[in-house]
């Protein structure tokens, strides 16, 4: 890799996570759904990392499993240079102090019964931190840090607005000083005007508490404003991977490219060249061969049925899986009628 | 008058245990044929009920004041009988929703669901009604339509749903298509199949349509004019070139300066908006917007402003009485 130099906080190796698909009286399996199908993928210390794909390519499956919240089926993760996937329930449980997330559903992630301040001090208690003034001067400081009030440690999680509940999550991750977020589609079910509150915030406490994150999300301008590199994924796999403003730039996969091209943008009149991708993203359980995106790519040879595109450095860590890597596909499709 | 829809006043409100929750306060736009109309806002603005009241879709305990006035190609809607409407329900005006799962009957199929609304609304025998659904089917795109008519809902992927819900809305040719939210549950690529498709329809067909999203994006692609809704009311409206690019509304201008755009960086923060949609049940006196508006001054707080003229737009805001928005310096809210 050309980012020898950099400090790799994460390292994850052909990590894959199938799941099996039972049928049938006797729930015998008849085939496995591969969401996380090898990636390699390193995050480094301080960095973003977006993670854009559309529902069912397996980011948040990927991003849970980096964390071991679901166990891999086969590949390696490193966290600070140790293997994650052979530590045992105690270790682990050292190990997740380091390694959060924060979930898109606000609802469902935190206990109704439970008050705020029970919600947010939960994992200092967990893992033994403190006695129980610590706790609560830790969880009051952090409400603070999220932009929560000092009162709000005594009311429940449906007093509070989508907004507002987004940010209890984060102060339930911050509190245990992690190193590393995983924040899966945390503003996905924001407003508009509160989502770029909480994006504002996700920037500062970054700064504030030196973190690394890997945001997983479906919203290309959302993601391409938050991250220093973004890995874009199809069917369980990374199909490309670069810097922000080179990925936007520059797409070198046609996955990439009919992304982008899709992407609404708030410019009336603005001239766009659309690439519209014809049918529907194939099923996980038996993904066509050699290249998963053939089945749907403009510019598909007959190589790519035959041979798996590697995902290989094209430019300066920029990685693209595509035999034709580079080959603009809005030349190759005719515009929209 | 050339317009084909014209809303006046509407008002639908909900009775709840904790009060009259006032979701549409005073809602007027205007829509020409073969236009498209987008109504854009945050969740709770009144969008959708602002829909569903056109069609004469709000139920118990929902209420469209009397006082409203929905005129739709000359009829005064408000004043029909259900029957009546009924027959521009689905002839006249159709209507597509977010999610087509929960709007297709999983055990017919959607061959027989597309002839059932042939049937009921055009009198065709049942064997014409399915091949009017297959040529609707093909219309949509959907391949291999004469195979495809025996599937039933599940069967079919969330793009593929929405594909025989507008074949199905538009089986009996409508002068009106409301769609609400119609690409917000589908993934971006899939969406831009469902535009797409929409935008070349609309061409064909001559229809106009009312689109209700929270998708700025959406909107900017799709609309000749829009409406921006905030806490029930249409706080700014005209040309979409225009509202994008010159705001007269604070919120407007706030809302279009909140979201990020492609090329942005976190480096540069985001202009959020301060607090949170007022609630429903309790909306502020005087402007609805002032208690999280950056330009607001003493009489914001009482006064409510009516949509003033602000050629080729139309604002809420009394910073525009003048017939255009008045600069006004930023006080630093504490």
């Amino acid at each position: 890799m050309t980012d020898a130099g950099r400090d790799v906080l994460l390292e994850a190796r052909g990590v894959h996570k199938h799941f099996p698909v039972r049928k049938g009286l006797l729930r015998r399996t008849v085939g496995q759904l591969k969401a996380v199908d090898g990636v390699d993928l390193d995050v480094y210390r301080g960095e973003t990392v977006g993670l854009v794909g559309e529902s069912g390519c397996g980011k948040s499956t990927l991003g849970r499993t980096l964390l071991r919240l679901i166990e891999p089926t086969s590949g390696s993760i490193r966290f600070e240079g140790k293997e994650l996937t052979e530590l045992g329930a105690s270790a682990l449980k050292t190990a997740r102090r380091n390694m959060q997330i924060v979930f898109q559903d606000s609802v469902g992630s935190l206990d109704p019964r439970m008050t705020v301040k029970q919600l947010v001090g939960e994992g200092l208690k967990i893992h033994g931190l403190g006695n129980r003034k610590a706790r609560d001067a830790a969880v009051i400081e952090m409400l603070g840090r999220v932009g929560l009030p000092r009162e709000a440690g005594e009311r429940y999680p449906h007093q509070f607005s989508g907004g507002q509940r987004q940010r209890i999550g984060l102060a339930r991750s911050l509190v245990l000083q992690p190193k590393f977020i995983v924040a899966d589609e945390p503003v996905s079910a924001l407003d508009v005007s509160i989502q770029s509150q909480v994006l504002n915030l996700l920037v500062d406490l970054k700064q504030e508490f030196d973190l690394t994150y890997l945001f997983v999300a479906h919203d290309l301008a959302v993601v391409g404003y938050i991250s220093d590199r973004i890995a874009v994924m199809y069917l369980g796999k990374v199909v490309e991977l670069a810097e922000s403003d080179e990925l936007f730039d520059r797409p070198l996969h046609p996955y990439t490219q009919a992304l982008l091209s899709a992407n609404p943008e708030p410019e009336p009149g603005a001239v766009r060249r659309r690439i519209v991708l014809t049918g529907d993203v194939p099923s996980p359980i038996d993904p066509p061969s050699g290249c998963r995106f053939r089945t749907r790519c403009p510019i598909a040879q007959p190589i790519c049925a035959e041979e798996e595109p590697p995902l290989a450095a094209h430019r300066d860590a920029h990685l693209a899986a595509c035999h034709f890597a580079g080959t603009s596909i809005s030349e190759a499709v005719s515009p929209a009628a | 008058m050339a317009e084909l829809l014209r809303v006046e006043s509407l008002r639908t409100s909900f009775r709840t245990p904790r009060g009259l929750l006032r979701a549409v306060d005073g809602v007027s736009f205007s829509l020409e044929p073969g236009h498209t109309l987008g109504v854009v806002g945050e969740s709770g603005s009144g969008k959708s009920v602002t829909a569903l009241s056109v069609m004469r879709l709000v139920d118990h305990p929902g209420r469209v004041d009397p006082n409203s006035r929905i005129v739709f190609d000359g009829h005064d809607l408000s004043h029909l009988s259900e029957r009546e409407m009924s027959r521009i329900r689905g002839n006249e005006i159709s209507m597509i929703f977010q999610e087509p799962m929960t709007s297709l009957n999983p055990v017919f199929t959607v061959g027989n669901q597309i002839a059932e609304a042939v049937e009921l609304h055009q009198q065709l025998r049942k064997r014409q009604a399915l091949a009017r659904a297959v040529e609707m089917m093909q219309l949509v795109g959907i391949p291999s339509a004469e195979r495809r008519v025996n599937d039933y809902p599940h069967e079919l992927s969330g793009g593929m749903r929405q594909r025989v819900m507008i074949a199905m809305a538009l089986s009996c040719n409508p002068k009106l298509l409301i769609a609400d939210e119609p690409t917000t549950a589908l993934d971006v690529t899939v969406q831009a199949q469902i535009l797409e498709l929409m935008k070349d329809l609309r061409v064909r067909l001559g229809m106009a349509i009312l689109l209700i999203t929270h998708d700025l994006g959406v909107v900017a692609e799709m609309a000749d004019e829009v409406a921006v809704m905030y806490a029930g009311r249409v706080v700014e409206r005209g040309p979409v070139a225009d509202v994008f690019a010159r705001p007269q509304h604070p919120y407007t201008e706030a809302l279009l300066r909140s979201i990020p755009r492609v090329g942005m960086r976190y480096s540069e923060p985001l202009e959020a908006i301060r607090g949170i949609v007022p609630n429903p049940l309790d909306w502020p006196p005087g402007c609805r917007f002032a208690p999280r508006c950056d330009y607001a001054f003493d009489r914001c707080a009482t006064d409510d402003p009516p949509l003033l003229a602000v050629p080729p737009q139309e604002s809420a805001c009394w910073l525009c009485e003048s017939g255009r928005r008045v600069p006004r310096v930023v006080e630093v809210a504490s």
